[in-house]
């Protein structure tokens, strides 16, 4: 199904019979496999408001990313939190939407300077499970009237409620960036020196760390600078002279192809294997493979967010490393996702992380609120 | 301002309720002296007061589940209390109501400089956060002007912003976890030192949810290395049209201020009344500030002033030292209080499209004479943060009048594209303007959010949404 318009998709929801299964571009299929109807949201495209001056960007959900990025460019302004691209790492195919990257909640390297997904997004138009359409927040940068739906929303994979229009706010892009990196630093070495340059006054807008197995060489670990020419030639050297003595540099496209390949977790793509996608307070990112390497389970890290998300590349055999993972993230705080993995290993191990007993009554009682009859993508977030 | 009829039921038990409360608690943490409840009987919102059942002043998590759950098993009504500075009403108790106030909760619980946190009990003080990491080099970002006295906890409720976030961002965008009690005395930990849910962001939709899905009692906030240095310059205008155009043009041109203040003649002349700070007596007046290193704040002044040039300013004056810096910001930070001196006043914070600005300050300008009240306006101008402040005397009865301009104004606002309020909450005092927002499914969207949290509807109960509108939730769960 592929409805055109706000109505049709709502008249859809209300009539539909049994379960349905969200789709923008396709390409984060992601979470447990979902049984239903397919509904496109390709149907309900379009950027329907951009005032650069404004900061403000309003589309349908339903926009291929590609066209958001265009228009943006334009006027030098960009999505700020640096959404990922799934397809090289998940292997699918197809044209990115903006609503999937806000139900999906993807968000960047950026993120750790600048926030996330959520932190973008100012307002939402959605369906919900009785087909009812509701709006929230609105177009505005500052806007605290009523409850803050939007970030309930950003995030909830399309389980309470099926996106047909986000604001965003957008940033300008930089006049010029730049990337220190070290090779050879041990995963705590470099989340070490990642802290340093994160707590510096230097308003770092990435920091990374590749290891061995990752790389296929020396480890490399990343920090990124971005702002004015003359800012960016002034933190360098400050950083370079102080918490980062004789780092190599790399500029414009060189640094930004650096990122882009953490951004897209590039290094695992077409490699055999799970991938995981970990969340932790950065100085415990090491730990987490420490973890593994205590339970005996060969792997590959690549840490961004200064070691706070961790990617992690194991066998795709048993659990996948699911059982150490849980247990090391329960105790540290944080949590561990099964990005990707086989059908029959996403079968047996449930892809999102466990929650408290409290807090998943709460997710249960919200789905049952906002989608009274489980229709929108059951159990995908199980 | 219609408040619901207190309940006679809780009423009528009011001493077995202040004695089981006793029994939970040390003797000086209840408070049923009517002399005592009268210092919680309002919030900064002065208009409007009411003398609650009892106050109960835990200092702990346990505490507070156990009242909760005790007040939860009796049915009471409970209004959670940070420092009572809600400029909404939000912490206005009603008489059958325990206001549960977190004032005795201050400690600083962990402090993690390499991970960039701190975990604070939230009664203490916005400022005080600031406090406890300022000589390591760090700050707490969110800065509103109420940050000596508001505290972590009413930030939270009202996700809380200030003149720094337009570069910052607003309490939600700094709060990384919390942990929040339920109504039923359920302790849930939401978010963490870790980044991101993992699942649905419950933590997101309790922030700014104004009291009524749980008490927080801790939090995850996150903390910044404070920048090398910060320069604010001061530009005048011949009207809001180029002020608000100017504005404009600084945020496309790709350097993000820390912050961009605007204020109207009204404003700035009163202020310079009160406080003396020089300001020329122009349309309309911008303070933009930045912040780096000397040689970034050049780089981007440069840019900034290049682009004021553009828009013929009467006035452009750069701070030279500390203290010219000093200056230009005394005349802003003393608006509330300038205000004060000459006049009552209604402080709006309706948000705007930028663009509309100019728009927006005419049709103010015009309600404003139809009226006969004067209106000043300061506001967070990057960011379209309005805060007109209406004028009046509440000895002549015009409280009346000056709340109908003020719905008007933020009709206006909605109108054009932007919403009620940007950071001072919705509380009792926007309440019965909801609808001029959103439609009845929007409201009951945000209303069942409320209905999963705190099903009997006990916590804060008649704020937020119309009366009319949440009246059958209200009733069915007494
Ligand atoms: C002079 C002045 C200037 C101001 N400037 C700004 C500004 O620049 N920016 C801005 O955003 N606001 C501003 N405010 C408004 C006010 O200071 C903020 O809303 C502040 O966050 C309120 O904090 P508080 O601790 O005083 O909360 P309170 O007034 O005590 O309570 C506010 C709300 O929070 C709820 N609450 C309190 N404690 C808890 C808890 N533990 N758990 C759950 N809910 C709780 C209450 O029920 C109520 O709904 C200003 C106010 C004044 C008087």
């Amino acid at each position: 199904m592929r409805p055109e318009s706000e109505e049709e998709l709502a008249r859809l929801v209300a009539e539909a019979a049994g379960p349905l299964r969200i789709r923008g571009g396709g390409t984060r299929e992601i979470g447990r496999p979902v049984p239903g109807e397919v509904v496109e949201t390709g149907g309900l495209s379009g950027i329907t408001l951009h005032e650069p001056g404004a900061l403000t960007l309003v589309a349908r959900a339903g926009t291929p990313l590609s066209e958001i990025d265009a228009q943006l460019a334009g006027d030098g302004q960009r999505l700020a939190f640096e959404p990922m691209d799934h397809r090289p790492l998940l292997g699918t195919a197809g044209a990115p939407t903006i609503g999937g990257v806000i139900a999906a909640g993807v968000s960047g390297p950026r993120r750790i300077a600048v926030g996330a997904a959520r932190d973008f997004l100012l307002g939402v138009r959605f369906v919900d499970g009785a087909g009812t359409v509701v709006s929230n927040g609105g177009r505005v940068m500052k806007n605290v009237t009523g409850y803050d739906l939007v970030k309930l929303m950003a995030g909830s994979w399309g389980t309470l409620g099926i996106l047909t229009e986000v604001s965003l706010k957008v940033l300008a892009k930089p006049a010029a960036e730049a990337t220190l990196i070290a090779r050879g630093l041990s995963a705590t070495e470099g989340v070490a020196a990642l802290s340093r340059a994160l707590t510096s006054p230097f308003d770092v807008t990435g920091a990374a760390h590749l290891d061995a197995a990752t790389t296929g060489g020396d480890s490399e670990t990343r920090v990124r600078i971005e702002g004015l020419e003359g800012s960016v030639a002034y933190r360098l050297r400050a950083l370079r002279s102080g918490a980062l003595p004789g780092w190599e540099t790399a500029e414009g496209e060189a640094s930004a192809a650096l990122w882009r390949e953490v951004r897209d977790v590039l290094p695992f793509a077409g490699r055999q294997g799970a991938v995981w996608q970990v969340s932790v307070k950065p100085t415990d990112g090491p730990h987490v493979s420490q973890a593994l390497r205590e339970a005996g389970i060969e792997h590959a890290a690549l840490y961004d967010w200064g070691g706070g998300r961790v990617w992690l590349l194991t066998p795709d055999a048993g659990d996948a490393g699911a059982a150490s993972l849980r247990a090391a993230t329960r105790g540290l705080g944080g949590h561990a996702t099964l990005l990707r993995a086989s059908p029959a290993t996403r079968a047996a191990v449930p892809p999102f992380p466990p929650r408290a007993n409290g807090v998943a009554a709460l997710d249960a009682a919200l789905r049952a609120k906002f989608d009274p009859r489980g229709i929108l993508n059951p159990g995908l977030m199980a | 301002m219609e408040m619901p009829a207190p309940s006679a039921a809780v009423l009528a038990k009011r001493d077995r309720i202040v004695e089981r409360l006793r029994k939970l608690l040390p003797a000086d943490a209840v408070i049923d002296d009517p002399a005592e409840t009268r210092a919680y009987e309002c919030d900064a919102l002065t208009a409007y007061a009411c003398s609650p059942l009892a106050v109960v002043l835990p200092s702990t998590t346990e505490e507070v589940s156990a009242i909760l759950g005790l007040c939860h098993a009796e049915q009471v009504p409970v209004v959670p209390r940070g420092a009572g500075t809600s400029l909404a009403g939000g912490s206005l108790p009603t008489e059958d109501s325990v206001i549960l106030g977190v004032a005795r909760m201050t400690e600083v619980l962990e402090t993690d400089y390499d991970n960039r946190f701190i975990r604070v009990q939230t009664g203490r003080t916005n400022l005080s956060v600031t406090g406890a990491v300022e000589e390591d080099g760090f700050f707490y970002a969110p800065d509103p002007s109420s940050q000596l006295a508001c505290a972590i906890a009413g930030n939270i409720a009202m996700n809380s912003g200030g003149a720094h976030c337009l570069k910052y961002g607003v309490t939600t965008n700094n709060l990384l976890g919390v942990t929040l009690v339920q109504m039923d005395g359920t302790v849930l930990e939401l978010g963490g030192a870790h980044l991101d849910p993992g699942g649905l962001d419950l933590l997101g939709v309790v922030c700014g949810s104004e009291g009524q899905l749980g008490v927080v009692t801790e939090a995850t906030l996150r903390i910044l290395p404070k920048p090398e240095g910060a320069r604010p310059v001061l530009m005048g205008f011949f009207s809001n049209e180029i002020a608000g155009a100017c504005v404009s043009d600084i945020i496309k041109a790709g350097v993000l201020p820390v912050a961009i203040e605007f204020m109207d003649r009204p404003c700035i002349r009163a202020c310079e009344a009160f406080a003396k700070a020089g300001y020329p007596d122009v349309e309309a007046l911008l303070i933009v500030e930045v912040e780096g290193s000397e040689t970034e704040i050049e780089e981007q002044l440069g840019l900034i002033l290049q682009i004021a040039r553009r828009h013929e300013p009467e006035v452009l004056r750069e701070a030279a030292d500390a203290d010219e810096a000093a200056r230009i910001w005394l005349g802003r930070k003393s608006a509330f209080g300038a205000m004060g001196q000459i006049n009552d006043y209604i402080c709006l914070d309706g948000t705007i499209p930028v663009s509309k600005l100019p728009e927006v300050l005419r049709g103010i300008r015009e309600l404003s004479r139809g009226y006969g009240l004067e209106v000043a306006n300061v506001f967070h101008a990057g960011d379209g943060n309005m805060h007109p402040l209406i004028l009046f005397n509440a000895n002549e009865g015009e409280l009346g009048k000056a709340e109908a301009l003020g719905a008007d104004i933020l009709t206006l606002c909605v109108e054009v594209g932007g919403c009620l309020t940007g950071e001072h909450g919705v509380g009792i005092e926007k309440r019965d303007l909801m609808s001029v927002q959103y439609t009845p499914a929007d409201l009951e969207a945000q209303m069942r959010v409320k209905d999963v949290f705190d099903p009997a509807w006990l916590l804060n109960p008649a704020k937020v949404f119309p009366l009319a509108a949440s009246a059958s939730r209200r009733i069915a769960a007494e």
